[in-house]
């Protein structure tokens, strides 16, 4: 028992080669694998994974943590004009969430073996990308309303489906996460009602707001099924359960009648209920500008990276501090 | 592991005082104040618990997947030592 337990004082996330080596002499792992996900079985860090599943999740897992910390950026904007100290709070503890949510993504992709240096490297440098929804600018305050609602509206259905990923960490990470985001949804519907039942001015508001975000949120959901390269895999690794257009078109059910509620007009002239499908009919957003946007060239993407590496190189003097002071501490115990 | 963010550390939550320490998360970290700092920050902003553990990660055993088998096999077969392994005669009532 005892030599056991020497031998598994390893580092509990990475799986090292020799390991991997001696799984491959006497079990089929791939064969293992899918068997693991025929049965609905979650998928832990020291599990053998193919590379290119492994390769699929950092880059999906890292852009996600990404999307949480860029997201801070636009309603971060609007803190010191909220209109009262209760909004305020409010979105002070919003956006302090996304920040958590944007931890535990960051752990949950390390443990398929990258680090946390690597990730932030290629944010900082434009190679990452991050959701192309925070690219576009928060000009009044109707777009808080707008964004919690339909923005964080748009992230729960992506994430109530990640619930059930195949990859553990990351799913614990999405349960976490899902209880947190109800509040951010209602807050912004909150806002947005206030607006809507609000003066003339406020309505009209309201109304430019969910013209701007409207399309833009649509593209939250990731390219129509047909030309979207990584979705095949993803759904057979069951990363993904729900293809985009699936995911694109429940929230467009789901937001109209909240739309309706508010007394607003959705921005989509040829929207039309499709008794056929129980669904509604609407137009898809212009797929040039999305992918304009992903390349660098929407309103803010300068600016958010300009954002994201003063504020990093502004906390380097603190980490360096806390390194070394760690490193004194260590010292004098050990002395 | 360290990087500039610090070591990894792993984060168990106590519910409320009886119960169980409870894995939660993970998080970087300095030192270990500074994890625990971090840890009610990031893990009991809505009153998830009263008590927090922070162990580093790197100082964590774990078994391994692939002995699964071998590993956990000796509680397999030992069906006596369950309950409904024995037999009680209807008549003793509860037990
Ligand atoms: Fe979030
Ligand atoms: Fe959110």
């Amino acid at each position: 028992m005892s030599i056991i337990l020497v031998k598994r004082a390893l580092n509990p996330y990475i799986c090292c080669a020799g390991m991997k080596a001696r799984l491959n002499m006497s079990v089929n792992v791939e064969e293992l694998f899918e068997s693991k996900l025929a049965k609905n079985d979650i998928i832990e860090p020291k599990d053998w994974m193919p590379e290119n599943y492994r390769k699929h999740l950092i880059r999906q897992i890292s852009q996600h943590a990404h999307s949480e910390i860029v997201g801070m950026l636009p309603e971060g904007n609007w803190i010191t004009r909220a209109p009262s100290l209760r909004a305020k709070l409010v979105l002070l503890a919003k956006v302090q969430d996304e920040g958590g949510h944007g931890l535990y993504l960051y752990t949950a992709a390390e443990s398929l073996g990258t680090s946390r240096d690597e990730m932030l490297d290629a944010l900082h440098t434009g190679k990452a990308k991050y959701s192309s929804i925070f690219n576009y600018p928060t000009l009044t305050w109707a777009d808080i309303g707008a964004i919690g609602w339909l923005v964080d509206g748009a992230a729960i259905m992506n994430q109530v489906m990640l619930q059930r990923t195949s990859y553990g960490p990351y799913a614990r990470a999405m349960v976490r996460i899902c209880k947190e985001e109800s509040f951010h949804q209602r807050q912004g519907y909150e806002v947005m009602t206030k607006l809507s039942f609000g003066t003339p001015e406020q309505k009209e508001m309201a109304q430019d707001a969910l013209n701007r975000w409207w399309y833009p949120t649509l593209m939250m959901f990731g390219p129509p099924d047909a030309e979207s390269p990584n979705s095949d895999n993803a759904i057979k690794w069951r990363i993904k359960r729900e293809t985009n257009d699936q995911l694109r078109q429940r929230f467009v059910n789901q937001t109209i009648p909240q739309i309706e509620y508010l007394g607003l007009t959705c921005p989509d002239k040829s929207l039309k209920w499709n008794e056929a499908k129980k669904g509604y009919d609407f137009s898809e957003p212009d797929w040039a500008e999305f992918k304009n946007v992903i390349h660098g060239n929407g309103p803010c993407n300068k600016e958010r990276l300009v954002s994201r590496n003063k504020s990093h190189k502004d906390g380097e003097w603190v980490r360096a501090a806390a390194s070394e002071f760690a490193r004194k501490q260590n010292e004098s115990t050990a002395a | 592991m360290a990087d500039s963010q610090g070591p990894l550390w792993e984060v168990f939550v106590q519910k409320k005082a009886g119960q169980p320490f409870v894995h939660c998360g993970n998080l970087h970290a300095f030192d270990k104040e500074m994890a625990l700092q971090n840890s009610r920050d990031l893990y009991t902003r809505r009153g998830e618990g009263m008590a927090l553990w922070v162990v580093l990660s790197s100082n964590i055993v774990s078994s391994s997947p692939e002995d699964i088998g071998s590993f956990f096999e000796p509680s397999n077969d030992k069906i006596f030592r369950h309950p409904t392994f024995y037999q009680i005669p209807d008549g003793v009532g509860h037990m």
